[in-house]
């Protein structure tokens, strides 16, 4: 029996999608309809990328049904879901460089005569390019052309292999306003050609000003579906970032002195990454400052020009104490105190093929604590390692030279902070420090940095997550689009908070 | 000019094992995968064409054809060995050349195929085009492999350049993950780039025993397999550059023994080295243009996994 429903495009009902014991996909909803452009709004981690990955194959749902113009289908992979028209353009671009528009074109529609059929094709993507009004130079090598224009032949991928619902990830996130505002002028005219939209998006203003509806999402379960219009700013963004959890803030008491200065640090933009633009903040003793933003919007570059990993192209660095260190090495700025929790632990913080020990004493073998370069003290090595696995409550080491790859995620960033509070810190950098971790670590780690503050260390928290930077920071700062662009006292209002991270 | 007619009339001649070899290792390595193993191809092929006409008999095309497959046969435990066990593509190159080395060398022993010289290939005779001064013995005093390999460029570029399959291959080589998001199957095209490049690596060997030396010594080859390596950077894996590339190496080759012909005393080794000085000065050459080290496949030498999908 085949069930009917005339009124969508797509719909997607009752979707429920786990991983282990989180719950990405709670029950959710979501209906498009023909030609319109529908925004999907949430945080990072809302379900965003998980739901249009159901629906572009790439996840199994566990619960729940898809209809494509009335007709329940059944999607089975990435190739079904092409072939009921689904099409998604992703953030990162699959395209291959050294070929041209055309060529990677051809390639993606795996027709069977490829030379033959050129200039049929190239007469197809005219006709295209014309219907939706852009112009794209077919001929050079996608890796001359810019990111928007690169962006386009993804989309010309996309139609040309016939999609008629188009999944658009994040698309501006690689695009300046200029870019972006070209880019939705083609959005808004695939939509009157009768192509439905879906604009996956973390902006608030984007999504108000270029799309017909709203859907938001938040922890998993759709929220609401409204006309944008229908709400004003704040009634939107607290749909998106939810209502004030009752935690209580714990505020600095003891400001000292400025500890860490920076000021206008400027690096440039990359092809991959966020640029920065005349970042200026202080760090007094005993004091958590707290970056809050969207993720992407710098805070990995701040973070790695802090710590010496990313030259900058102007600005200075100040230390108390020490002067101007910006052309300082890292190895340097660690000797001055600063100490780093980076946001991919696996990868940055520790070596994973290595084993715990190696990983805890590495910092004070290259202090010098554990001998010399001749030869390190090997029981020294393993008692300070068991001394930290016992005061930081690390579980899961039966061998001091066991991998430290087998730790959990908790127990390993407990591993890495344990090493870099090792010796007393003066400035400590973190970036996204409870990332994946359930909230009895996370609380373990609020609890570190709150002790580091009391104890007179400067604390610089990256976080995407609003709740974080609210709980523990003294001062908030936003940052946006390689921006601070707004700073408050703690405690702040969440909304102007949430309003400053999306704008 | 006597030295010159002569000079080029053997160019053909010591560019073709060349031209066939660099053919085999940019279709191979087009499509991503690294080949260092070009040295092992080129001595199984090498060894099972001596190995043909003399245990069978007369037949160099039949050789040839053995020479061509079993280096494709190897070529199959390679790619089995890079694409789908993802063993490092460097490593798994070079083992391709020490297992040749001590392969061929046991086997030719065991079958007792060394020093035994046989007819092999011989020119052609085109009668009357041969007496056409200067280009006649230049252009058609040549044995058929020579027309061939020509013919196999010219078969080659309308695959690679002007078929869907050409696309695929060429696609896999520079960014694996578009071939799979457009539903091409990345490691059965990569393995079988692997197997038809070494088939022409082997055909190379097999050149070198059934129409140049006619006779079998262990290690015949004598690291030319590892100049082809050099030529395919010089080529920037593109046909006609490999093409060039073929010749000025039949050039030079044929030059050495012309020079000690009309007399020119040098000494043997500095002889023996100049292919390789040669190639030295090439690779550094090549890489003073950063076009040429920006020519190679984006994904070479790098295995392909797809994405977790949950």
């Amino acid at each position: 029996m085949v069930k009917i429903n005339q009124n969508y495009k797509i719909k997607m009902e009752k979707i429920t999608k786990s991983f282990g014991d989180f719950l990405a996909l709670d029950d959710v909803t979501f209906n498009l309809d023909f030609g319109e452009v529908h925004a999907l709004l949430g945080e990072n981690g809302a379900g965003k990328s998980s739901l249009m990955n159901v629906l572009s194959g790439i996840y199994a749902p566990d619960r729940g049904e898809i209809s494509i113009d009335g007709k329940v289908v059944n999607i089975n992979g990435p190739s079904d879901s092409k072939f009921l028209g689904v099409g998604m353009v992703h953030q990162h671009f699959r395209l291959v460089k050294s070929f041209s528009a055309l060529d990677n074109i051809a390639l993606s529609i795996n027709q069977a005569s490829y030379y033959t059929e050129k200039d049929n094709l190239r007469h197809k993507i005219l006709k295209k390019m014309d219907e939706i009004g852009f112009e794209l130079d077919l001929d050079n090598p996608v890796g001359l052309l810019s990111v928007a224009e690169q962006q386009r032949v993804e989309i010309l991928k996309v139609l040309i292999a016939g999609a008629s619902i188009i999944i658009l990830d994040e698309p501006t996130a690689v695009l300046t306003d200029e870019e972006s505002h070209g880019f939705f002028k083609i959005i808004r005219s695939l939509a009157r050609s009768g192509t439905s939209v879906v604009l996956v998006t973390h902006k608030l203003k984007e999504a108000k000003e270029f799309s017909d509806k709203i859907s938001v999402l938040r922890n998993g379960k759709m929220v609401d579906t409204v006309i944008p219009g229908e709400l004003d700013d704040e009634a939107l963004i607290n749909l998106i970032v939810g209502e004030v959890f009752k935690e209580k803030p714990q505020l600095s008491n003891n400001f000292g002195e400025e500890k860490l200065v920076i000021s206008d640090l400027n690096l440039h933009r990359t092809n991959h990454a966020m640029g920065l633009t005349n970042i200026n903040f202080k760090i007094r003793e005993g004091e958590i400052y707290g970056i809050a933003g969207v993720g992407g919007n710098g805070q990995a570059e701040l973070s790695t020009v802090l710590m010496g990993l990313t030259k900058l192209n102007s600005g200075s660095i100040k230390l108390a104490g020490y002067g101007d260190i910006t052309k300082f090495r890292t190895d340097q700025r660690r000797k001055c105190g600063l100490v780093y929790i980076p946001a991919d632990r696996q990868k940055y913080a520790l070596a994973g093929e290595l084993s715990v020990a190696d990983n805890y004493a590495v910092s004070a073998i290259l202090r010098g604590d554990l001998g010399s370069w001749m030869g390190v003290q090997k029981l020294g090595k393993q008692r300070s390692t068991s001394e930290a696995i016992q005061e930081f409550d690390i579980y899961g080491v039966q061998r001091l030279n066991q991998n430290a790859a087998l730790l959990s995620g908790g127990n390993a960033q407990k591993l890495v902070i344990a090493r870099e509070f090792s010796s007393k810190p003066s400035v400590v950098i973190a970036h996204s420090p409870s990332r994946g971790l359930d909230l009895k670590a996370a609380a373990f780690v609020h609890k570190q940095l709150l002790a580091a503050r009391d104890a007179g260390a400067a604390v610089l928290l990256l976080s995407e997550d609003l709740d974080e930077v609210m709980l523990l920071s003294d001062t908030i700062g936003v940052i946006n689009r390689g921006r601070i662009t707004a700073e408050f006292a703690s405690p702040a209002d969440r909304q102007k908070i949430g309003k400053a991270m999306v704008n | 000019m006597d030295f010159l007619i002569f000079w080029l009339s053997n160019v053909p001649g010591f560019a073709t094992p060349f031209a066939l070899g660099v053919l085999g290792m940019i279709i191979c390595e087009r499509s991503g995968v690294l080949n260092l193993g070009a040295e092992g191809f080129v001595l199984v092929g090498a060894m099972s064409g001596a190995g043909v006409l003399i245990s069978v008999g007369d037949v160099p095309f039949v050789a040839l054809l053995i020479a061509g497959l079993s280096g494709s046969l190897l070529g199959l435990l390679f790619g089995f060995l890079v694409t789908i066990l993802r063993v490092n593509q460097v490593i798994a190159g070079l083992i391709m050349v020490f297992l040749a080395q001590g392969l061929t060398s046991l086997l030719s022993r065991n079958m007792d195929w060394v020093n035994k010289p046989f007819a092999g290939l011989s020119k052609l005779n085109t009668g009357i085009l041969t007496e056409i001064p200067v280009i006649g013995p230049i252009i058609f005093q040549q044995d058929l492999l020579v027309y061939c390999t020509l013919l196999f460029y010219l078969v080659a570029f309308y695959f690679i350049y002007r078929t869907s399959i050409g696309l695929r291959l060429r696609a896999v080589g520079e960014n694996p993950d578009a071939v799979d998001a457009a539903g091409g199957d990345v490691i059965l095209i990569r393995l079988l780039a692997v197997t038809i490049g070494t088939f022409f690596l082997g055909l190379a060997g097999g050149y070198f025993t059934v129409v140049v030396s006619k006779i079998w010594v262990d290690g015949i080859s004598g690291g030319r397999g590892w100049i082809i390596i050099a030529l395919v950077i010089f080529a920037r894996w593109q046909l006609s550059r490999a093409l060039l590339g073929a010749v000025i190496f039949g050039c030079i080759e044929a030059l050495i023994p012309r020079l000690a012909a009309i007399g020119v005393q040098l000494p043997q080794y500095f002889v023996l080295m100049m292919p390789y000085a040669i190639t030295l000065l090439v690779m550094v050459w090549s890489n003073l243009n950063p076009k040429n080290i920006k020519a190679a496949p984006a994904s070479l030498g790098r295995p392909f996994l797809r994405e977790e999908r949950h």
